[in-house]
């Protein structure tokens, strides 16, 4: 009988590891998606990535200007956006990759993914 | 005829209006979306018309259509995601016959022009935050603050949370735009090519044919770029739909 029950307890546990698994990674379904699609699926991948980072960075430069402008600390807020854009960019890229957790999820290792 | 590969992009005004200082006029461009938004709707409405319990050809497009984006917002966004499938489908079919429109010869590509994506992109974001502090109220700010990160970080995480958001509607924008003018232009310069080399003479008639084969690989490409990037359109919409929905999940 133990016999028995071990495998459908094993089974049980790799069932949970998966869901477990799949949970931690909310934008794997959706890139996996998108991103295979024969030999068009590199191209498109690198064209989505770049177009992240470059979002992420220029919106921190255009923040950090209007920023500038409005409270004329120029070019301190250019300088402080500019490297919250960086990072946010990076963090696009890696969102987008499946490699970081989705906005708002409550994945543990996020913390010390985004830095 | 036009050897310039920008040229095809250029907007020129069928009608021109002017309201109190403001250019409303009737471009090309206005031209083309009605035409989008007629043929999308003609093709939907007529195919789906006689309702048959076994679809036709025609009627089985449509249905796959409606399928296809149903089954990518329940996917991403849940069952409660289907509210906004109007607004998805719409947006799907108006990027994809856009797109599709676009290649045909001498027609006016609209998802080339980036006050188009962008407007577009803007919408969608316009409905996650209308919609997500309407739902849930300051909770929606949940988003911007990921659980289990120690308090000396929250203000740099915040922050960089905020920017990525904000950078959204770019990126969404942008990569819809760049893949529409990036395919046309090259398709339009190597096209020049085969004119250009096949004036040569018999030599130059002979090279022409590789930019010709060129060009028709090129044309497949562009009709995969076509339904792939309204494909990723309608998909990061619902990704971020589904942030509206669920801000703390």
């Amino acid at each position: 009988m133990a016999d028995r029950e071990k495998p459908d307890d094993l089974e049980g546990r790799r069932r949970d590891l998966e869901a477990a698994l799949a949970a931690r990674r909310p934008g794997k379904a959706g890139s996996d998606g998108r991103a295979e699609r024969g030999g068009k699926g590199d191209f498109a991948n690198a064209l989505r990535l770049s177009s992240e980072f470059i979002a992420g960075v220029l919106v921190g430069a255009a923040l950090g200007w209007f920023i500038d402008r409005l409270a004329g600390t120029s070019p301190w807020g250019l300088i402080v956006f500019l490297l919250l854009g960086f990072g946010a960019g990076i963090l696009n890229v890696l969102r987008s990759a499946g490699l970081v957790a989705e906005f708002g999820s409550k994945a543990p290792k996020k913390g010390d993914d985004d830095l | 005829m036009a050897t310039d590969p920008i040229h095809q992009f250029q907007i020129t005004k069928l009608i021109p209006i002017e309201v109190g200082g403001l250019d409303f006029s009737f471009t090309n461009a206005s031209a083309f979306m009605v035409a989008t938004v007629a043929s999308a709707g003609a093709f939907l409405f007529l195919t789906t018309s006689r309702r048959g319990l076994v679809p036709g050809r025609l009627q089985s497009i449509s249905e796959m259509a409606y399928e296809f984006i149903a089954s990518m917002l329940r996917d991403a966004a849940g069952s409660q995601g289907m509210r906004f499938f109007p607004l998805v489908f719409s947006l799907f079919m108006f990027v994809l016959v856009g797109n599709l429109l676009g290649m045909f010869p001498y027609f006016f590509t609209i998802t080339s022009h980036i006050i188009v994506t962008f407007a577009l992109a803007m919408l969608v974001i316009g409905t996650v935050i209308v919609y997500g502090f309407w739902k849930h109220g300051l909770g929606f700010l949940k988003l911007f603050m990921p659980e289990g990160v120690p308090a000396v970080l929250v203000p740099l995480v915040v922050a960089i949370e905020v920017v990525s958001f904000l950078s959204r509607p770019i990126s969404l924008s942008v990569r819809l735009f760049a893949n529409m003018l990036a395919g046309h232009i090259t398709l339009k310069v190597f096209a020049g090519f085969v004119t250009s080399l096949g004036a040569l003479g018999v030599a130059g008639a002979a090279g022409a044919v590789l930019p010709l084969a060129m060009t028709v690989a090129l044309t497949g490409l562009e009709f995969l770029v076509a339904f792939l990037q309204a494909y990723v359109f309608a998909v990061l919409t619902c990704m971020y739909l589904n942030d509206a929905l669920h801000p703390g999940h």
